[in-house]
């Protein structure tokens, strides 16, 4: 078996790859900014006085745009890795606790029966209504599933895993039942929600995304210790002093409000949660305390890198980022399995 | 992508048009300042197949540097470059068309793109979709406005105004006697779906001196055997992209969802593009006038 990367050498790599994403990202859409005014849009920042097209279009559209996928990327890959050091199961995902179909459920009931059921609401807080609601159906079937899966003996995680499973399950139904009264406007509508798009990217959205995310990462450091030990055995854990049922009550707060915040407002975007955690841990070993970090790095550079493909191969026109998520990430990951085969 | 040949064929052609719209129009020298500064009239990028074509009708196709995907009238109009579907727009890429204006519908969005390209300086034109005639009257003013050509945009409006109530008199005249109940269905694919009260099928079946068959839901449904049964329609409507997807007319009438209604035994079907029938565009009087015929038709 080949020597593993360091702990150095694996977050300085996901943060350069970042750096990376995101200076491609910026100098590259569907409106054509040339290096130079670019950097000439850079040097003027803070003067006022420049309000050519381009500079418009970089810090009102596609800057909000590269802050919001390196918050979404970033939350998703950080949620992921504590889904699975949680479950103890790679299959683990933040969809696993119902974020993203609750997210998705209380999206289409916006949509389809919002001007029916408050007919005031939506107009008073604009677009706003869709993320608020999609926020707190993500955080609503988060808590369901989690006081679902309570014991005497504390939280099992398998209840936890099948209650998961049943409760989304219902969300599909629900959006199912949904689409049947649906118009075909609101059916076009719900379908692009749960493609997932960084296209409604505006700074107050785009803000509060990254201040949620923010304060999650900062809250899921103090978890990679007893998480390392978690990996041994609830009960190993336990011997060594780990307060196991605050864990696990902490790491599904922090991934429901990173997750939710992310998902509500920019619909759902799969697959990073799943594969930023796996590819770290075949170069940089099981460790958490990296692989959370470097995951979200990793994360924010996937999402970063899918994004500015989405915006320009068809442009004028783009693509649905949940489908480029898969359509880039599926393949990288099945190269890492084959590559890396004896570290899974 | 437009090749250079293509390019040259559209300017000689919208020359043609604007010499043409010259010498027909009483406002020949109102317009004259309007050509002699052709290369400053507002760029615009539509949103929707019926507004697209006003643009054609109005000669302004020169200026049209976008449309989306529903934009298929006139084949022109398919090779302009596509801002994709009219829910799922990107700010960033309807800006790098540089347009002076965008029209669409209020079905356009998401409403935080079209805020961010408003924010950039860009004239946004959205008209209500409200299933009537004004609708296509505001498609035609609002392009005009935005296009500089209001004039043109009069004189097409009182030409459409006259010929729509040409069309609604007709109508008004042939059915004193018992209207035709005529079910809509809408199949591009799998599943079919049968369109209730609030939507542009029912306007369309109104207009043309029909009834909806459906009643009591809004939107569209699924279509069921039972409910399809009891609503016992005598003409199925459909979009001539509906029977391509069941792969014919045969194929359609083996739906067994129709196989209990008056429309079957008679094989009583009507077909209509899509864009046509259901777009609100300025071929409106045009389309109601045919589908009142084939009313007509088929009820005789």
């Amino acid at each position: 078996m080949s020597q593993r990367f360091s702990a150095q050498a694996v977050l300085g790599g996901s943060a350069l790859l970042l750096v990376a994403a995101f200076v491609v990202g910026a100098a590259s859409g569907a409106y054509a900014i040339s290096l130079p005014q670019l950097w000439g849009v850079l040097t003027s920042l803070g003067q006022g006085a420049d309000k050519s097209p381009e500079h418009l279009v970089f810090l009102n559209i596609r800057l909000p745009r590269l802050v919001l996928g390196v918050a979404a990327g970033a939350g998703l890959g950080m949620a992921g890795t504590l889904m699975q050091g949680l479950f103890r199961n790679p299959l683990a995902d933040p969809g696993l606790v119902g974020i993203s179909s609750g997210a998705a459920l209380a999206a289409g009931v916006t949509i389809i029966l919002g001007a029916w059921l408050w007919p005031v609401l939506p107009r008073t807080l604009g677009s706003w209504t869709l993320v608020l609601m999609a926020f707190g159906g993500g955080l609503s079937v988060t808590l369901l599933i989690y006081g679902l899966s309570r014991s005497e003996g504390g939280t099992r995680m398998a209840l936890m895993l099948l209650a998961g499973i049943a409760v989304n399950a219902l969300a599909s139904a629900g959006l199912g039942f949904l689409s049947v009264m649906a118009t075909d406007e609101q059916l076009r509508s719900l379908q692009f929600w749960l493609l997932g798009s960084l296209g409604g990217a505006r700074w107050s959205a785009v803000l509060l995304v990254g201040a949620a995310v923010l304060l999650s990462c900062v809250a899921a450091r103090s978890l990679a210790a007893p998480l390392n030990a978690i990996a041994l055995g609830e009960a190993q854990a336990a011997l060594l002093g780990v307060d196991v049922e605050r864990i696990k009550r902490r790491a599904i707060v922090v991934t429901a409000v990173a997750v939710g915040a992310v998902t509500a407002t920019t619909g759902i975007i799969g697959f990073i949660g799943l594969i930023a955690p796996h590819w770290v841990r075949m170069v940089a070993g099981p460790d958490h305390r990296v692989v959370l970090p470097a995951s979200a790095l990793l994360g924010a550079a996937l999402v970063l890198a899918a994004d500015t493909v989405a915006r320009t191969v068809m442009a004028p026109a783009e693509l649905p980022l949940g489908v480029l998520t898969a359509f880039i990430g599926a393949p990288m990951f099945l190269w890492m399995l084959r590559h890396f085969k004896g570290r899974i | 992508m437009t090749s250079f040949h293509e390019m040259n064929d559209r300017f000689s052609l919208q020359r043609r048009d604007v010499l043409r719209l010259l010498g027909a129009s009483s406002l020949g020298a109102a317009a004259l300042p309007l050509f002699a500064q052709n290369a400053k009239l507002p760029k615009l990028v539509t949103v929707s197949g019926a507004i697209t074509e006003v643009v054609y009708l109005l000669g302004a196709e020169a200026q049209l540097v976008g449309t989306d995907t529903t934009s298929l009238y006139p084949a022109a109009a398919r090779a302009t470059p596509k801002v994709g579907y009219m829910r799922q727009l990107s700010a960033e890429g309807l800006l790098s068309l540089k347009p002076d204006a965008i029209i669409a519908t209020n079905e356009s969005g998401p409403a935080v793109v079209l805020d961010q390209v408003r924010s950039a300086g860009v004239k946004v034109e959205i008209i209500e979709a409200d299933h009537s005639w004004g609708e296509v009257q505001r498609k035609v003013q609002a392009v005009g406005r935005a296009a500089a050509r209001e004039a043109q945009a009069r004189e097409l409006q009182a030409k459409l105004d006259a010929d729509w109530s040409q069309v609604q008199q007709r109508v008004a005249a042939a059915s004193k006697g018992r209207k035709p109940r005529v079910l809509f269905v809408l199949s591009h694919s799998a599943s079919p779906q049968v369109s209730g009260e609030k939507t542009a099928a029912h306007s369309v079946i109104g207009f043309a001196g029909g009834v909806n068959a459906l009643g009591g839901f809004q939107g569209y449904r699924p279509m069921t055997a039972e409910a399809m049964a009891s609503a016992a329609p005598d003409i199925i409507l459909t979009s001539t992209q509906s029977i391509e997807a069941h792969g014919g007319v045969d194929k359609f009438w083996q739906r067994p969802e129709l196989a209990l209604t008056p429309a079957f035994k008679k094989r009583s079907l009507i077909t209509q593009d899509a864009l046509l029938l259901l777009g609100f565009g300025p071929r409106m009087p045009a389309a109601i006038a045919e589908l009142h015929e084939k009313f007509l038709v088929a009820t005789a």
